[in-house]
């Protein structure tokens, strides 16, 4: 349940879950993401451009020309959030990951004093959960890594970070899904597409509250696979 | 499809298809994108009587120059623009914006630049041949997503369009001039997170447009805005309008192409019904921001659509 309701300008609502950072809280803005999605695309509730999930935020923006804050504020006050569900449709990934292309899992491996194989095996034996997608079009960040591999951003963020490249940042992971530059530790690369924009239908791989797990893959499975 | 279609002999600066924006997609990272000025889009497609979600042609400062290597169309040239059209004598006519204009195979269109302002948009009859992505034809070149591969038009790219001329008339409509570098807002979500005297200094000194604006934000130069919270909060949604503020406590205005999640507090945002003022304003105007209340915002958005609905009634035939 949210703690607060505000305006954001005069076409946005900010539902604030608080100031934490977990799955159960982010698992209610999903929820609540997902009924306002379904309560708009029935035609219940009108007027809703976008609706965007993050870790305890809910932040919906909303045609002038056919509702207001007012409105959508009485809407969000009769939600029954004990009534709510996580989505039906709520998958689980296998992602392939390349660890060859782990750029920084040296450097990792030193700081965090622990082996490069041990921190592949931490990470591959993780069920990350999708707390949000954003930034740039199907970036998902996801949680929780084991607190033994928690890592700072690097001091000075790389101008180049190739497509498909996977990294960590405290307890999060991420996935690039285009060449930018970045300051997450990578430690591997996936050949596999995350953002399709000629694809209408399902431009996205992964939706916020999806599970996803790591499949490790050799450098030759993952050539084969990036042609495909 | 026909074969129509308009060579680029000249991109411009900034030159891209856009439509009323595209949404629904931004829990999956998608900004909006779409016309920076809806009122000037949405009299371009009015003057040539395309729906009103019809992509357009929008350009910054300097826009497009287009041989028209076949067909015939009729077409439309909305905001402050300069622009001339050549016959294929190469003889010249000074074009007029806010009215339409039939154009020949062989001849063209320079637009050669917005006068004192930033956006122009250039719409045709039956509109441009290009494909949606997700239900829009809008831009978004950061990501590479909607017509010509997500980029920005570009040399001897060819623009193709849906259908040859079939009015007859032409049309103009009258537009009031309303520059205005007075934008109003609303306090934002972190507003407390500022000093009282910034917040004072917000909404009483002015604030530069610096040249590091895009399609994606606006950033100014001013009195340093001082954050005695926190200079970084978690990543939340992003809505356009929104006034973030840094550590450096220069605020970057959030526009169309915005980052769809972002982790800066916000002083304020820019009403709906100053948006398009908003971005119009060219590199180096100073702005001057004024707080109003939410039911202010309200009725000024209501006044500023009733505006819009009077400007196209005022749709006529040129005799």
């Amino acid at each position: 349940m949210f703690k607060k309701l505000s305006n954001i300008g005069d076409c946005g609502i900010l539902c604030d879950f608080g100031e934490e950072v977990n799955k159960s809280i982010n698992t209610e803005v999903i929820k609540l993401f997902h009924y306002v999605k379904k309560q708009s695309s029935n035609g219940n509730l009108l007027g809703i451009l976008n609706c965007t999930p993050s870790y305890n935020k809910l932040i919906i923006n909303f045609d002038l020309n056919k509702t207001n804050t007012n409105r959508i504020f009485d809407f969000l006050k009769t939600v029954d959030f004990s009534k709510l569900n996580l989505s039906e449709d709520n998958k689980e990934w296998t992602i392939p990951i390349c660890y060859d292309f782990g750029m920084d899992l040296k450097n990792m491996s030193k700081v965090l004093k622990i082996d490069k194989e041990e921190i592949i095996n931490i990470h591959l034996n993780t069920v990350f959960f999708v707390y949000m997608i954003g930034f740039v079009p199907g970036h998902p960040f996801m949680g929780d890594l084991d607190a033994k591999l928690f890592l700072n951003r690097l001091t000075t963020p790389r101008v180049k970070i190739p497509a498909g490249s996977i990294g960590i940042v405290e307890k999060f992971c991420n996935i690039y899904p285009y060449e930018s530059p970045g300051g997450w530790n990578i430690i591997g690369k996936t050949p596999k597409k995350i953002f399709n924009s000629r694809d209408s239908t399902n431009p996205c791989l992964l939706s916020p509250g999806n599970t996803v797990k790591f499949k490790s893959i050799s450098k030759k499975e993952f050539e084969k696979l990036s042609n495909e | 499809m026909n074969n129509n279609f308009f060579e680029v002999l000249r991109p411009g600066i900034n030159t891209t298809f856009q439509d009323q924006g595209r949404f629904n997609l931004q829990h999956f990272g998608v900004a909006p994108s779409g016309c920076m000025d809806y009122e000037s889009f949405t009299i371009a497609n009015a003057l040539v009587s395309n729906d009103k979600a019809e992509g357009v042609l929008e350009f910054a400062y300097q826009g497009p120059l287009l041989k028209l290597i076949k067909g015939q169309t009729k077409f439309a040239i909305t905001g402050k623009v300069h622009f001339k059209i050549i016959n294929s004598k190469s003889e010249t006519i000074n074009g007029e914006c806010n009215r339409t204009y039939d154009i020949e195979e062989g001849e063209q269109i320079d637009i050669l630049a917005t006068n004192k302002t930033v956006y122009g948009y250039l719409a045709i009859e039956g509109g441009f041949s290009v494909s949606p992505f997700c239900n829009s034809v809008s831009t978004l070149s950061r990501a590479n997503i909607g017509p010509n591969e997500g980029k920005k038009i570009n040399l001897k790219n060819k623009i193709f369009f849906k259908k040859n001329r079939q009015e007859k008339n032409n049309y103009f409509i009258n537009v009031q001039n309303k520059n205005n570098n007075l934008i109003r807002v609303l306090r934002g979500p972190q507003h407390n997170y500022f000093s009282d005297s910034s917040k004072k200094d917000f909404c009483s000194k002015n604030y530069k447009i610096s040249s590091l604006t895009d399609r994606m934000g606006m950033r100014l130069e001013g009195t340093i805005l001082k954050n005695v919270v926190s200079t970084n909060i978690r990543s939340e949604g992003i809505i356009k309008g929104s006034i973030q503020v840094p550590a450096d406590g220069q605020p970057i205005v959030l526009l169309n192409d915005h980052p769809t999640i972002g982790g800066y507090p916000k002083i304020a945002n820019v009403i709906s019904a100053d948006y398009d003022l908003l971005v119009q304003n060219v590199l180096g105007t100073n702005l001057l921001f004024k707080y109003i209340e939410l039911e202010e915002a309200e009725k000024a958005f209501k006044l500023y659509s009733e505006n819009i609905k009077e400007t196209l009634e005022t749709k006529s035939i040129i005799k």
